[in-house]
């Protein structure tokens, strides 16, 4: 059933939430008053690489006729709509350079990426309901979520959503799942529809029409890379994000943990729904520091170049309050994601586990049902540790009952 | 028929850079428009300022070309303008200028000392750096040429009418002078030979800015004469008891002013006793006042044309939306970005870092509160 109580479930008092929270805070304030002409270049050498790539990609493609060139042209394209979509559109909110009038290059509009992911995914993040981005309305992606017949679906539908990922991300605007709970009307679907129609013949226009025609008899081969340009950015989006938010660890909540919810324990939430996978530098920049999930939730709004050095103060902290950092290989991360689509396409009745105590999905019940198991809060007195999740998950998985 | 289909493909073709500042040839936003349909959503703008940071229009931008020193602590500086600057101002009039110090833009506005020219394009403003000036410091001291500012357009009522009428009087203090020196310029320019009694103070010879030029056109044989008043000897003029003496017949002269609120409040007090509001037009550099704690203030809401008191403690966005604006919203916790909007004038504090914020940024209104008196472009 998902996380109802935040601090029950993290073994943490009231107080050291509190204290987690302020220690974030500290963290915010450090980067911001730090935030200088080091982070501005950052962003303008993003932006000046990004629209090379692009204008080489396009220049290289003209001559498409040629395998080299279409090779070259194809891979820059396809580069430079990588770094402009994880870096650039997602990551930049900064609003001294143009949070509010940058627009994308995809087909999603970004007014209503604005209201869907800055909004309503980082506010109500994995909150089973409300955060739409759980399964985006096409998957069942937790336990927690009621299994209906056309879930059976879920694989198929994770690889079509990888392919149109674009696609998927433009359609998210439309709310469908709202219209379907009656919560928005058909009109205000459709004008979402015009809005989204509207981007989708300038992006259409520009890779299939354009391009295709300014490069003459090449137009076959520039239209296919432009096509395949816009696949390679469709999987690796895709891969990105559903490594940073569906791997093993990545915890659910209910509405009942939102209702009452503190500052610290928003930062709490977002700290366990969220999930790393370890990066180097380059790998880093191309996944729009997006490997740094948890920090990116944590803190949506300060500059992803400094994600890194804050990255290693969270893990401090999560060791200081013995809480799980969730992180590992890409691979190994998305194979966990992908394992729950598939296990998910059936109902709960073929599952082992309860969405209490799931891989994908975990409650503070899973504490209490299992009798013997102490709660253990506050600070050990042998060793002066605080006594968090992570021992409690252990003390869980010594006191010999099996779980999964 | 015809017609209307052309007027049609026009309309499509401009679409994507209708809202392009195109100061001096519209037509080129046929141009633009039709090749952002290969750069969209960027505008060719985006990509051509990759190779000459000028070649944009989406915002004006400038060059700093030359920096030159006019007094101990005050230097002209020439700016190079971009794509879509419009050349055609008034002398009088000024222009605002954001320097990117730190990673943060800084803005201000400056008198164009320069005037208008058919071949000669750029522009120049004189900043006297004082000492809680933090932007006129760094121009005055720090901008090597080449730096690329942020322009904004030039505008203002302190101007001449063309032409000028035949007889005037400047009374200007310490930088109050630059708006003044346009005006003088372009007389000479224009060859207008009007009547003008200059009364300018500064404390003492070496801080007059233009001291040699205004002195050649005293000696000249234009209608100028200048009252050149050093404080550091005489003291401030004492308008009222001395105006009569120095210049008899100044109720018949349409009058300019600028320069530091003391004077400026002495001089609207003279010319209200005799009745002359009408005569007068007057220039107030406001200092910048940032040492205001978050306190609250008046808050004013530019194109609704509202205002409302709020405190130091009540976030601009809940003080939009109790006078009745429709504010734009999102998460209401400053992550999401939604809820950005320009502060035309004045100061907000970002209530979680205490970070203020200045003319011309882009703040959060969830969270920033009025930090004295603002106003927003909403």
């Amino acid at each position: 059933m998902a996380i109802s109580d935040i601090k029950a479930y993290t073994h943490l008092t009231p107080e050291d939430v509190e204290a987690l929270g302020r220690e974030l805070d500290a963290i915010r304030t450090d980067i911001e008053e730090s935030r200088g002409e080091k982070d501005a270049r950052y962003i303008r050498r993003a932006i000046q690489l990004q629209r090379g790539l692009a204008a080489g990609g396009r220049i290289a493609l003209f001559g498409s006729r040629n395998k080299v060139a279409w090779t070259a042209g194809t891979a820059m394209l396809a580069l430079a709509k990588i770094i402009e979509n994880m870096e650039l559109g997602h990551n930049i909110s900064d609003p001294e350079i143009h949070s509010t009038e940058w627009e994308w290059d995809t087909t999603s509009p970004t007014v209503h990426w604005k209201k869907s992911h800055n909004f309503i995914h980082h506010k109500y993040t994995n909150i089973v309901g409300i955060d739409d981005d759980i399964g985006y309305g096409i998957m069942r992606l937790t336990r927690d979520q009621r299994w209906e017949r056309w879930m059976i679906a879920n694989p198929v539908n994770n690889i079509l959503l990888g392919t149109l990922f674009e696609w998927g991300v433009a359609a998210h605007g439309l709310e469908i799942t709202r219209y379907r709970k009656g919560e928005k009307s058909m009109a205000e679907v459709r004008k979402d529809l015009k809005i989204i129609g509207k981007k989708v013949g300038k992006q259409v226009g520009k890779d299939y029409i354009v391009f295709p025609a300014l490069t003459g008899r090449a137009w076959k081969h520039t239209l296919g890379a432009n096509a395949v340009a816009n696949l390679i950015r469709n999987y690796w989006s895709y891969m990105v994000i559903f490594c940073g938010h569906f791997p093993d660890g990545a915890e659910k909540f209910t509405k009942e943990e939102y209702e009452n919810e503190t500052q610290a324990e928003w930062y709490l939430r977002q700290m366990l729904g969220s999930a790393n996978f370890n990066a180097g530098p380059l790998m880093a920049f191309m996944s729009g520091n997006l490997c740094y999930q948890i920090e990116h939730h944590l803190f949506p709004d300060l500059p992803s170049n400094r994600y890194a050095e804050i990255g290693e103060r969270v893990r401090a902290l999560c060791e200081k309050y013995d809480l799980p950092y969730t992180t590992g290989p890409f691979l190994r991360q998305y194979a966990q994601s992908f394992w729950t689509i598939l296990k998910l396409a059936l109902p709960n009745r073929f599952l082992k586990a309860t969405s209490d105590d799931a891989p994908e999905t975990n409650s503070e019940l899973k504490f209490r049902i299992r009798d013997g198991v102490k709660e253990t809060f506050g600070v050990d007195p042998a060793t002066g540790k605080r006594r968090g999740l992570r021992t409690a998950v252990r003390e869980l998985q010594t006191s010999g009952v099996a779980s999964g | 028929m015809c017609s209307l289909s052309l007027r049609n493909l026009t309309r499509w073709s401009e679409a994507p850079a209708k809202d392009v500042e195109t100061a001096t040839t519209p037509k080129i936003n046929l141009l633009r428009g039709l090749a952002a349909r290969a750069t969209t959503p960027l505008l060719p703008d985006d990509y051509l300022k990759l190779l000459n940071p000028l070649w944009s229009a989406r915002e004006l931008r400038g060059q700093v070309v030359d920096v030159q020193r006019e007094t101990e602590n005050s230097a002209t500086v020439t700016i190079k303008p971009g794509w879509g600057f419009s050349g055609d101002y008034k002398p009088g009039q000024y222009v605002g200028i954001g320097l990117r110090i730190d990673g943060k833009l800084h803005w201000r506005s400056y008198s164009l000392t320069s005037i208008p020219r058919r071949h000669e394009k750029l522009i120049s403003i004189t900043v006297k750096a004082t000492p809680e000036g933090f932007l006129s410091t760094h121009l005055v001291n720090g901008v090597e040429p080449g730096t690329i500012v942020r322009l904004a357009a030039p505008q203002g009522d302190f101007a001449l009418p063309d032409p000028p009428p035949a007889k005037l009087l400047l009374v200007t203090a310490g930088s109050g002078i630059t708006p003044v020196m346009a005006m003088l310029r372009s007389m000479a320019q224009r060859g207008h030979d009007s009547d003008v009694v200059h009364i300018h103070s500064a404390p003492s010879a070496q801080d007059v800015i233009f001291h040699d030029e205004l002195q050649a056109l005293h000696g000249g044989a234009s209608g100028y004469a200048l009252h050149l008043n050093l404080t550091g000897d005489a003291g401030h003029l004492d308008f009222a008891g001395k105006l009569d003496t120095l210049v008899p017949d100044w109720r018949e002269r349409p009058t300019w002013a600028c320069g530091p609120p003391a004077m400026l409040d002495d001089i609207e007090g003279v010319w209200a006793d005799a009745g002359l509001e009408d005569s007068l037009h007057m220039e107030r550099f406001v200092i910048a006042r940032t040492d205001k704690g978050g306190e609250g203030g008046t808050v004013t809401f530019g194109v609704s044309d509202k205002t409302i008191e709020a405190d130091g403690a009540t976030s601009l966005l809940e003080a939009g939306e109790q006078a009745g604006i429709q504010m734009p919203f999102g998460c209401r916790m400053g992550i999401c970005q939604s809820c950005v909007l320009p502060l035309e004038s004045g100061h907000v504090r970002d209530i979680r870092s205490g970070r203020e914020h200045g003319e011309g940024d882009r703040i959060q209104t969830c969270i920033s509160a009025a930090s004295g008196d603002c106003t927003l472009k909403i």
